[in-house]
């Protein structure tokens, strides 16, 4: 991502009020738009980079600059000691409404922040513990030594100092394991799931941060305007939260910073303006900001960041080269089953989908160091039983045994620790993210470090090994080449491989391939073909689906065949090459 | 033959940047059954679709002499076109008889739904039994001769078939394939598309086989079925055909 | 609290909640065939009502002007989006049914101003006023971005909503208004006493269910919405133009809102905000019937109008926080009886 604009962006906004003449009204609106972008920024991680929205930020501003203004001004804490309280109550608020609201779908999610909101702004306005609607006053400001922090001027260096470190600890836990598996949730969750990442957790600590971000901003506003009441914390200004950040760029940090500015500098400005203009007093505003906004989405609706900084995408884009990262330790290695062990058996099979029965009665077995083919003519059931393998769906009936462990019916994720990686039928990689970086969520399981670790830059060691493995996989793949673009511009049978090495990075005992051939070139199929030879050689078992059967029958040691769910035939690939029911499953029979 | 109702010309279909259908003509007389062969992942399903308007296409695609590059989906079935997707794509929340109802909304808002309802129920008498329940409940056979009745509800001049046969029993796939061919005498065109060569090929009045995107061989029934590369096409090897 | 209090709230209780259920009817509607989160709906509740309200005070409102701004701006639209294959008669039909309803609006506005018409009349042209911005708002708005994700729909849905609302203060000022009751006789039932205008609220609310019911259960057009909300792709394929079920979802919506406004604003003050709170309200009804089930936002709708209006009686200060919580055991139920599933990806 192009964060290196950021770093001359924030400096320019620290000289800015050193400038002969400049009016300090502007300094405080510059408080205020900092104030802003430290929830925008917070919305970048949930909304633009997990996918989450909310219209409930607001909230956890209201929780940090409350916390902190009624333990100053009731329990004569200092203003510093009391940042831990509020980013406590923002960071325990976030907790419990996400974990009430994150297990559904995201437009629920963006419907009960609406609703929490609402709640939120009444019971503010109407508790004694808040002094209804006329606020907390009287906040003590904060003190820099002998100093107090009550101008704007003096307040502002804070401002940008929180922004700062705000902005570097988003960047570091964005690049990091934990990063992976939230950028990860958009349109990747199955996938995440079934490299170990606990998807609903990674979402749970999305809302967390941004929920801190939020509390950290409340407490700023608190000791900046020195009086809390609750029109600050409503509904609406949620949904100028949400805005500054779609305005600026939802998927970027600099979007956050861009979009508070303009909106913040913007609003003033057509505040004084537009009731001039129409002769009548109101917030008019709205009705410019919401049309901006309308226009904004049907015209680019990945923000302005983006459009600003095309013309310097040369210099900030990414480097002309792969390079491979620093040599690292590696990581600890699984113990392999001897190869000819049994290392999984399914037996009887079931799975209905309401009146329909996808797969019925199937069992086979697999033994450590086989290459074993599913195949069968389309509908037959090999996606579905693929799918009851890795925990995908739940079986209605059978029992699947890997390694000695009943795993039938266990999610995905625990499926995955177990040593059972996958690639998928429909490429399943994230947008956005470098080849190497969609590589290393295969990784996820082969890490500890937590967000905090990563924020704090503590990872590092951990996170070498981790990208040093993940570029090692890419290598034996054959697409060093190309390790640093977005995974998604490469063509499908180059994504069919990056999902193979995302897939090894996991150090599974069994492979399972879905189609990994389709869409690959003659030559690319051979090398295909070698990569699962030599896989085979170092005592991996593989089970895949395919549909090209000079590739299977080439490959395989063993076949099962199904159709109409059930199994038809096992055996060689010679064998099944000249059975008859298997003809006639495949060409229908002449009856 | 006359001109052909349906012609494609060097039709190209791409998504994801793989190329499931290049290069591929194709041309579907009034009247007659043509058939689409090949094994899993050929692009058939792609072809139909791009035919359909549901995907993309680059080429050159006419219908009854008009050019549809410009046309929607809705256009197109106005026009007389009409699919039977692969996943038959029906309301199943609803009853049998408003999905075959609603198979008309193109032709005035269904008007003398009455008469081609009765037809539908007499060529598939179990829709007819089945009126009132919802589709969704539907066995595999009975929501494939649906998803036609629907289509045919609409009174198309060229129905293309993506796999009816998919997954069902070989009696039920006997049945389907018998009210295609009726189909096609009551003058229907019919495209079909089909992994069951053999049931296909019983029917059809002329073939194509697909594979890896192409057309790889083309003819009538006989000259299909008397080469063996379509064996090799879908099990990867050659064989001596068994009877 | 004795039994004719408890009455009182009962029956203020289902009169809410009917006008919550019409907003939730609207909202589902409005979503399973389109998946748009419609929040400007508000705006067409507080449209409806103070429209009627300035007709009644003689005043031309400021919605005349804005549906045949926003009319003309839904042709504009619809010839742009057709622009590939006009005829004619195309754009002959584009203008006229974006410019025939905004001047059916103007005239009718300009007919009761002009000779004071009776008070349904007055109802009929606050409806003919605002309801058509919905399908002509659709139109410019949602349908340029037609494939655009749930959560995009939504934002440009909120964005909406600010510039209506703020629409609205300009039209009508920051004072609220009440318009006349339809029917001042009071009903004594027992120890029951029945307002007219909540009899009459209740017997439109169940009226226009059955007409929907109808509608969408014996109507082709209906059950094409159905199936449009059903499969998309199956709908195409039978050719029912996504346009259509749009324009038809929008307009039903649309006038269901501004009809919910009228009728309630004849027994409280609405603001040119109000409608929101109310609108947010037929929300949590729609989320407790999953944006999906009409029975079950209904069944909603009337529980929220029922604890509203006791809340208002016992803890009044609380009453906005109790509605909206109601929302926390419905959410916590659906997530425990049905966690999303793994998501190919937001839709």
């Amino acid at each position: 991502m192009p964060h290196r604009l950021l770093l001359p962006l924030l400096a320019a906004l620290a000289l800015l009020p050193l400038l002969p003449g400049f009016p300090p009204f502007w300094v405080t609106l510059l408080c205020y738009a900092g104030l802003a972008a430290l929830v925008a920024l917070g919305l970048v991680v949930l909304t633009g980079v997990a996918g989450l929205t909310s219209f409930g930020q607001a909230i956890f501003v209201g929780f940090g600059a409350y916390a902190s203004a009624i333990l100053t001004t009731r329990h004569g804490v200092s203003p510093w000691a009391a940042l831990p309280a509020a980013l406590l109550a923002a960071g325990v608020m976030a907790a419990l409404i996400g974990a009430l609201t994150l297990r559904l779908r995201g437009h629920y999610l963006a419907i009960a922040t609406i609703a929490w909101n609402v709640s939120f702004y009444y019971l503010a306005a109407n508790l004694d513990l808040t002094q209804r609607n006329d606020g907390i006053s009287g906040i003590p400001p904060l003190r820099l030594g002998e100093t107090a922090l009550t101008e704007a001027r003096a307040f502002y260096p804070l401002v940008l100092l929180c922004l700062g470190l705000a902005l570097l600890a988003t960047r570091n836990l964005l690049d990091s394991r934990v990063g992976r598996a939230i950028r990860a949730l958009r349109g990747g969750a199955l996938a995440a799931e079934s490299f170990g990442v606990d998807t609903y957790r990674a979402k749970l600590l999305a809302f967390i941060y941004a929920g801190l971000l939020a509390g950290l901003s409340g407490w700023l506003y608190a000791h900046l305007q020195r009086a809390v009441n609750p029109s600050p914390f409503s509904l609406t200004m949620s949904i100028d939260y949400l805005l500054m950040a779609v305005a600026g760029g939802v998927q970027h940090l600099g979007g956050a910073l861009l979009g508070a500015l303009l909106v913040t500098l913007l609003r003033d400005q057509l505040q004084s303006l537009l009731p001039a203009l129409l002769g009548a007093q109101g917030n008019f505003e709205s009705i410019v900001f919401g049309l901006a906004l309308v226009m904004l989405l049907q015209g680019a609706p990945q923000g302005l960041w983006p459009l600003l900084m095309r013309p310097f995408a040369r210099w900030n884009g990414p480097r002309a080269a792969a390079t491979p990262p620093p040599a690292a330790a590696p990581l600890p290695q699984r113990a392999r089953p001897a190869p000819g062990t049994e290392i999984l058996r399914a037996e009887d099979l079931q799975k209905r989908f309401g009146g329909l029965v996808a797969v019925n009665g199937v069992g086979f077995h697999l033994e450590a160091g086989e290459v074993v083919g599913l195949i069968g003519p389309n509908g037959a059931g090999k996606s579905t039983t693929f799918n009851l393998l890795t925990g995908v769906l739940a079986p209605t009936r059978g029992a699947v045994r890997f390694l000695g462990t009943p795993i039938a019916g266990l999610p995905a994720r625990r499926i995955a620790t177990l040593g059972i990686a996958r690639s998928f039928q429909h490429v399943k990689l994230v947008h956005g993210m470098s080849v190497l970086e969609n590589v290393a969520l295969g990784a996820h399981l082969r890490g500890r470090a937590g967000a905090l670790r990563a924020a704090l830059r503590l990872d590092r060691a951990e996170e070498a090994r981790l990208l040093a493995l993940a570029w090692a996989q890419i290598e034996r793949v054959g697409l060093a080449a190309v390790a640093h673009l977005p995974a998604d511009s490469l063509a499908l049978g180059q994504q069919r491989l990056v999902e193979i090495a995302r897939a090894l990075c996991l150090d599974p005992v069994l492979l399972l391939l879905d189609e990994p051939a389709a869409g690959l070139r003659h030559l690319e199929k051979a090398a295909l073909s070698c990569l699962l030879d030599r896989l085979r050689a170092e005592g991996m078992t593989i089970l895949l689906v395919e549909h090209d059967m000079d590739f299977v029958m080439s490959l395989t040691d063993r076949l099962v065949v199904m159709n109409f769910g059930a199994e038809l035939a096992q055996g060689r690939p010679r064998e099944i090459q000249r059975n008859p029911a298997v003809i006639d499953a495949y060409l229908g029979s002449a009856a | 033959m006359s001109a052909p109702l349906l012609a494609a010309a060097a039709l190209h279909v791409a998504y994801d940047g793989i190329l499931a259908v290049q290069e591929v003509h194709l041309a579907v007389p009034a009247g007659r059954i043509v058939t689409i062969l090949g094994p899993n992942g050929a692009g058939k399903s792609s072809l139909l679709n791009a035919l359909m308007g549901v995907v993309p296409c680059a080429g050159c695609v006419t219908f009854a002499g008009h050019d549809l590059a410009a046309e929607g989906v809705e256009a197109r079935v106005a026009m007389g076109l009409s699919l039977v997707p692969e996943k038959r794509e029906l309301f199943s929340s609803m009853s049998v008889e408003d999905n075959l109802r609603l198979g008309r909304f193109r032709l005035r808002r269904g008007a003398g739904g009455e008469a081609a309802l009765k037809k539908i129920f007499a060529m598939f008498p179990r829709l007819e039994e089945r009126r009132h329940q919802q589709a969704g409940t539907l066995s595999g056979g009975e929501r494939q001769m649906l998803a036609m009745g629907r289509a045919l509800m609409g009174e198309p001049r060229l129905l293309m078939l993506d796999e009816p046969s998919l997954g069902l029993a070989p009696l039920v796939v006997r049945d389907i394939l018998e009210a295609v061919a009726r189909l096609r005498d009551a003058g229907v065109s019919i495209l079909l598309v089909e992994q069951n060569a053999r049931a296909a090929l019983r029917i059809a009045d002329y073939g194509y086989v697909l594979e890896g995107g192409r057309v790889v061989m083309e003819g009538p029934p006989a000259t299909l079925q008397a080469d063996g590369r379509i064996i090799e096409s879908y099990l990867g090897f050659r064989a001596a055909e068994p009877a | 609290m004795d039994l004719s209090i408890l009455l009182v709230l009962v029956q203020d209780g289902i009169v809410n909640g009917a006008i919550y259920g019409l907003l939730a009817l609207a909202l589902v509607i409005v979503f399973t065939v389109t998946r748009i989160i419609w929040v400007p709906i508000g705006e067409f509740v507080s449209f409806g009502a103070l429209t009627l309200a300035m007709l009644e005070a003689g005043q031309m409102p400021g919605t005349v002007a804005l549906t045949a701004l926003l009319g003309l701006g839904a042709a504009a639209a619809r010839l742009w989006a057709a622009r590939a294959r006009l005829t004619p008669a195309g754009v002959a039909r584009c203008l006229l049914t974006a410019l025939l309803p905004a001047g059916l609006a103007a005239l009718l506005a300009w007919a009761c101003l002009a000779w004071g018409a009776p008070q349904p009349l007055r109802i009929l042209a606050a409806l003919a006023i605002v309801t058509p911005m919905a399908p002509f708002l659709y139109d410019t708005l949602y349908r340029p971005m037609a494939g655009a994700s749930v959560l995009v729909l939504l934002i440009a849905s909120v964005a909406l909503h600010l510039a209506l609302q703020g629409l609205g203060l300009i039209f009508f000022g920051a004072e609220g208004s009440r318009t006349e009751s339809l029917a001042d006789s009071l009903l004594e039932i027992g120890p029951l006493l029945v307002t007219g205008q909540s009899l009459i609220i209740l017997a439109v609310t169940l009226v226009l269910i059955a007409a929907l019911a109808l509608f969408f259960g014996h109507t082709l057009l209906g059950k094409a919405l159905r199936a449009t909300a059903v499969n998309r792709l199956g709908a195409r394929l039978v050719a029912i133009p996504p346009a259509l079920c749009g324009h038809v979802a929008f307009t039903l919506a649309g006038g269901i809102a501004a009809l919910g406004g009228i009728l309630i604003s004849a027994t409280t003050t609405l603001y040119y905000d109000t409608g929101f709170l109310i609108a947010l309200k037929g929300f949590v009804a729609a989320v407790i019937g999953g944006l999906a089930s009409y029975p079950l936002a209904a069944l909603g709708a009337l529980l929220i109008g029922l604890v509203e209006s006791f809340a208002a009686f016992n803890a009044s200060a609380f009453k906005e926080v109790l509605v909206f919580m109601i929302i926390i055991p419905v959410l916590l139920w659906r997530s425990w009886r049905m966690p999303a599933a793994l998501d190919e990806g937001e839709e």
